[in-house]
């Protein structure tokens, strides 16, 4: 199977990588680039664990291929925080218990913030719907639905 | 497996046509990565056309809108033209799975996959929709109705792909709905489907109906008789029956984990009857 | 141990604070299972039946073995023959040894240079079989004539004459059932069906092995108990527990599922054989088809009531299926089926059975669900049809301090009743309903285990302490443990670090479940505390030149007892660190104990729902969970326990099920087809915490994770039932099935 070299910019770095025409960019991360940030909870685009952001929509990276990412730029849980800073949204989900055992949290992360990038002020219906391919088994939405509202308010006001 | 993205639609046909082994194009990637993760398919050559022109574009066209093959829901569902015009035909490609395929899947996608359920197919072949098919001996025209002809099966022939697919103008006082049956609110395959699409005259009475049934048969099924019901009337009850009875009639689903016969035949009629409604509604028709 | 009345005073225990774990896992550092690789390291992967029963006549791997990068093939050949018939159940669980039970049985792996080449060799492997006819229904299984799944392998209980499959019988109650049943107004007697479900987990099964020849070995894996990961493969691998150290990862959601293992024992002889690491990662279709789902059930419940609501009998008869092998939930769901309730007679028989279907394996308060579901259906049907408002009868028979429970112990302080209450008295049970919608409720019920833990707790050189304990964190542990510790010390919370110990740093543990961790750690903790605590006092009190009963501890800090201790200023914990070495040297506190006195957990749970009567679908439109937690250590994880669990049996009442063709094959093995609620499905889930005190506790802590997914089954289809206006008897309540139901009421 021949290589590819692709070039991206992952969370604003230029990031180079070999990859197979069959690999996905969930294994790309995981496997090639050592961010393991970004879960495989099924491999299918049913669970959205493994969600990253290209070129500033949402997607699920295990159905995007690697060699489609060449000159794309990828947003991962790892570039959320600003160094020790935490984003809002992963601040907010701490001190409201928004995660039980974590696995899901990265995703349902860049999931909810690219939707505050698109709608600051979302009603729990939208988020609901927006988050809908992001499977959490532990938590039953409940205070991940408060956790974005909190963090979209104080997000507004800052 | 080859991965390759060509320089131009012919460069794409000649590829597709001299593959020898199993081919498919890219385009959002959400059933083809699937079925590739799957090992249902091991495509010896990956065809990306997204950077093709024209392919990620909407454009203006005669009254109506060309659609890039690569526009992904997300997309189509942030365009006001195609919103306004052909509501129904949006709504249903944005059902297809999260927010997270609809930043990927699209609506040719969703044709060219073959699948009876597929959300974007009722609503379009009631909008009449065209699909622009390239290939070895260049571009042709054909009803989106007959692009699928069993599941997992298309009319396209070897070297054939589809570019784009045009919407048509419409008349004022017309619109169109998609409803579809899932157990969950969302991330399913429709269990039954369907589409309607309307235009009345200034009474509102009903010039013109088309009425489209997903995922209770081997392909997505024009049902002429529904439209017949609806033609002549303001979608009072007894329309409304003939219409559930006509649906019903034109079903001829399968009992599989999804749903069964008699559970997609019966909310087949019952989402034609709805679907109804809101398109009546939304062409300015009051009941 | 001595335990007097709980302590209900706290400073930290009953607050909310961030959770120590909480930065890693919101910025995606936090390694779970499939996050770790090692030097060259190799990739597992398993080849697994098409059929859902056969025999091997042979296994040929030499094509494979030939195959670019492949390093290492194992088959059941590969394995030890542990003592152990359960862990012998096990083994043959992992790699089938001469027949496969189910659809996705572990046969033969691969380990190779990477995940592609793993995969093209297994395709190469050659396995030859003759098909055997199967059975994956639990009524079918136990037909005389019905294909054996496996043989010889009945207990003592089950009566010659019944099918090979049936492996078990068991049967608890008290009473005189027939002079019970003649005093009772109205009787009904109902069949129900529940289809088998799965924990869901979001993280797959996944390990890292090294095992050299020489038998020492390494593994890291997603687990709920380390040890008892430790134990199985020390026995199937046939080397000594000390040789192997286990590792346990963050761990991406359990529920019950990873309480045993599947590919651990595969990876270490995979790594034994090529001499290298090997990674083995599951895939969701592989969790689906091969590692442990829940049970399928076909029960009968049949309970007399008296017209003022009274209960004069009871009786329920389960039948199980659990797999291709013997287990136990059956017995769980027989002592359960009936805890909530005061009875004067009552049985329950149990019969366990054998399908080729995978193995089952724990999922939250296994086995109960579904009894409970059977038994609150009956019990709200006759409220229907006695026209009693449901929570007055459920007060009026309620199980209390006291009362003999129907599997046998006398209750002691149980919260039962004030649950009850708080449900009547909250404004959801009143509020107004709309057409075609229907209110639910359901008690639910968990026993709660304690068992084997060990916890070491040290004080470090500047006062702060360090606290090792052996159970996987799940959902917030490690913050409830250092909670205790403080609060036990009276120190901050953040002076408190909890690490999860691998087996070689701690001794045995028994596996998170049973709702055990805070309680058992919990409780091991206090009293490793208090050893710590009592070790300081001893060196202060060798400091000061007086009698270790002449100092006392207080406010977290060692003070002279009494007038005649003589003039001392305080220590603080730092200030006795700071002396340690000069008084004897370190200063640590440990606990060993199988624990006794979990307390029994109940709740009741409250759900409004919408029926759409043209397609059948169910929308959940208000939902409340009441439940004795005892004391709330953390209350954000105990409500977070409570809405995990009520959503779990949400899906299980609706959608959630394993569907098996004809052809003995799982037709849904993906999170596509398996639907779990996804989050636009649900409301909010509201909450309501009591706390009535566990004695057995020295802060009065119950177990809070299993009750909650008990009564969600039977709430929702007793208010489905009432706004479709027929009775519902199968799980899940799939649209279909709901409609199929209002179909045949309208046709009469």
């Amino acid at each position: 199977m021949k290589t590819n070299h692709i070039q991206t910019t992952i969370n604003g770095d230029v990031t180079e990588f070999l990859c197979n025409a069959d690999e996905s960019l969930l294994d790309v991360l995981r496997d090639r680039l050592g961010m393991t940030g970004a879960k495989e909870g099924c491999g299918t685009g049913d669970c959205g664990a493994c969600s990253v952001t290209l070129n500033g929509r949402l997607v699920c990276s295990c159905l995007v291929l690697g060699v489609e990412t060449e000159g794309a730029e990828i947003q991962t849980i790892e570039g959320m925080a600003n160094g020790d800073n935490l984003h809002t949204l992963q601040r907010v989900f701490l001190e409201e218990a928004a995660l039980q055992c974590g696995i899901c949290t990265p995703g349902i992360l860049i999931a909810a913030k690219s939707l505050l990038e698109k709608n600051p002020n979302p009603t729990d219906t939208e988020v609901r719907y927006w988050l809908a391919g992001n499977l959490c088994r532990c938590t039953g939405y409940d205070k991940i639905i408060k956790a974005v509202q909190t963090a979209a308010a104080e997000m507004r006001g800052a | 497996m080859r991965y390759v993205k060509p320089d131009s639609f012919e460069n794409a046909a000649q590829l597709l046509f001299d593959s020898t082994g199993i081919t498919r194009i890219l385009a959002g990637g959400t059933d083809v990565l699937v079925q590739m993760k799957a090992e249902m398919v091991e495509p010896d050559l990956l065809i990306d056309l997204k950077h093709l022109s024209g392919m990620r574009e909407i454009t203006h066209e005669n009254g109506g809108f060309r659609i890039g093959a690569a526009v992904s829901g997300a997309e189509l569902g942030e365009h006001a033209g195609v919103n306004a015009l052909w509501p129904g035909v949006v709504e249903g490609m944005e059902l297809i799975g999260s927010t997270q395929v609809q930043g990927r899947a699209t609506m040719v996608g969703n044709l060219c996959n073959g699948s009876p359920a597929a959300d974007s197919v009722p609503a379009m072949v009631t909008a009449g929709a065209i699909a622009r098919i390239h290939g070895p001996d260049g571009a042709r025209d054909i009803p989106v109705y007959e692009v699928p002809t069993g599941p997992g099966k298309t009319s396209l022939a070897r070297g054939e792909f589809i570019t784009s697919i045009y919407l048509p103008a419409r008349p004022e006082n017309a619109s169109d709905a998609y409803l579809r049956f899932i157990p969950r609110t969302e991330m399913d395959i429709a269990v039954s489907s369907a589409a309607v699409s309307l235009e009345l005259d200034s009474k509102g009475i009903c010039t013109e109906a088309k009425v489209a049934i997903g995922a209770v048969a081997p392909t997505v099924r024009l049902v002429d008789d529904a439209s017949a019901a609806l033609i002549g009337t303001s979608l009072d009850d007894d329309a409304i029956t003939k219409l559930v009875a006509a649906v019903e009639a034109a079903c001829s689903p399968i009992d599989d984990k999804r749903g069964t016969i008699a559970f997609r035949t019966k909310t087949a009629g019952v989402l034609a009857k709805r679907a109804a409604k809101i398109a009546y509604a939304r062409a300015g028709g009051t009941s | 141990m001595a335990l007097d009345t709980p302590k209900r005073d706290f400073k930290i225990v009953g607050t909310r604070v961030p959770r120590p774990d909480g930065i890693d896992k919101v910025t995606g550092k936090a390694a779970y299972g499939a996050d770790i690789t090692a030097t060259g390291m190799l990739h597992g992967r398993i080849l697994r039946s098409p059929h859902a029963h056969a025999r091997i006549i042979s296994i040929d791997t030499s094509a494979a073995e030939a195959a670019e990068g492949v390093k290492a093939i194992v088959t059941s050949a590969d394995f030890a023959t542990p003592d152990d018939a359960g862990i012998r159940d096990i083994r043959d669980n992992c790699l089938a040894l001469d027949k496969v039970l189910y659809d996705g049985h572990a046969i033969a792996a691969v380990a190779a240079t990477s995940k592609s080449a793993a995969k093209a060799a297994i395709r190469l492997i050659r396995v030859e079989y003759e098909i055997l006819p199967h059975v994956t229904d639990v009524d079918a299984a136990m037909k005389p004539d019905a294909p054996i799944v496996q043989s010889g392998r009945a207990f003592e209980s089950v009566p010659a004459g019944m099918s090979q499959n049936v492996h078990s019988h068991v049967e608890f109650g008290h009473g005189d059932l027939d002079a019970g049943f003649a005093n009772a107004d109205k009787i009904i007697e109902r069949t129900f069906k529940t289809a088998a479900t799965h924990q869901g987990y979001i993280e797959p099964q996944a390990c890292m092995a090294n095992l050299g020849a020489d038998g020492r070995g390494e593994l890291w894996c997603c687990t709920q108990g380390q040890y008892m990961v430790r134990e199985n493969c020390a026995a199937i691998l046939g080397i000594e527990a000390s040789q192997l150290r286990v590792t346990s990862s963050e761990i991406g959601g359990g529920f019950g599922g990873k309480t045993t293992t599947f590919i651990e024992p595969v990876a270490l002889a995979l790594s034994r054989k090529s001499g290298k690491p090997v990674k083995i990662v599951m895939t969701r279709e592989e969790v689906f088809r091969a590692t442990g789902p829940t049970v399928s059930t076909s029960m009968d419940v049949k309970i007399g009531m008296k017209n003022d609501g009274r209960i004069t009998a009871a009786r329920a008869e389960l039948r199980y299926q659990g797999g291709a092998f013997p287990n136990h939930t059956v017995e769980f769901g027989a002592q359960a089926a009936f805890a909530a309730y005061d009875l004067a007679a009552v049985q329950t028989l149990g019969w366990g059975v054998m399908t080729n279907r995978p193995k089952e394996v724990a999922y939250r308060a296994p086995g109960a669900p579904t009894a409970i579901y059977a038994v609150e259906s009956v019990v709200d049907e006759l409220c229907q049809q006695l026209n009693l408002d449901p929570l007055d009868v459920r007060l009026l028979n309620a199980a209390r301090k006291g009362t003999l429970s129907a599997y046998g112990p006398t209750f002691n302080e149980i919260g039962l009743v004030a649950t009850l209450e708080a449900a009547k008295n909250h404004p959801h049970y009143t509020a107004p309903l709309g057409e075609n919608q229907g209110r639910g409720l359901s008690c639910g019920f968990w026993f709660n285990f304690g068992g084997n833990t060990c916890v070491s707790l040290n004080l470090n050189s500047d006062g702060t302490v360090g606290v090792v304990e052996g159970n996987p964190d799940i959902g917030g542990s490690r913050a409830s443990i250092s909670m205790m510790a403080a609060e036990e010390l009276g120190i901050p919370y953040d002076k408190v670090r909890t690490v999860i110990a691998d087996t070689t740093s701690l001794g045995f543990n028994d596996v998170t479940d049973g709702s055990r961790v805070t309680f058992a750690v919990g409780l091991a903790t206090i009293e490793a505390a208090r050893a710590a605590k009592n070790e300081m006092c001893a060196r202060v009190a060798k400091l000061w030149g007086i009698d270790t009963d002449a100092v006392q501890w207080e406010d977290g800090s060692v003070k002279p007892a009494g007038p005649n201790a003589g003039e001392h200023a305080p220590m603080s914990i730092a200030d006795i660190a700071a002396i340690a070495d000069e008084t004897g040297g370190p200063i640590a506190g440990h606990h060993e104990v199988n624990a006794d006195g979990a307390g029994v957990s109940f709740g009741v749970h409250l759900v409004d729902t919408e029926v759409d009567p043209e397609t059948g679908a169910t929308t959940v439109l208000r939902y409340t969970v009441f439940q004795d937690a005892g004391k709330a250590v953390h209350p954000d994880y105990v409500e977070g326990q409570m809405q995990g669990g009520a959503v779990q049996g949400i899906g299980w009442a609706l959608n959630e099920e394993y569907i098996y063709g004809d052809d003995g094959l799982l037709q849904n093995a993906s999170l596509l087809d398996y639907r779990v609620p996804v989050a636009s499905d649900l409301p909010n889930i509201e909450t309501v915490i009591l706390e009535i005190p566990n004695p057995g506790h020295p802060y009065g802590v119950r177990g809070v994770g299993e009750t909650p997914i008990v009564p969600p089954l039977a709430a929702i289809s007793n208010a489905v039932s009432r706004a479709a206006g027929i009775r519902l008897t199968e799980l899940p309540m799939s649209p279909p099935r709901i409609l199929h139901a209002i179909t045949q009421r309208r046709d009469g």
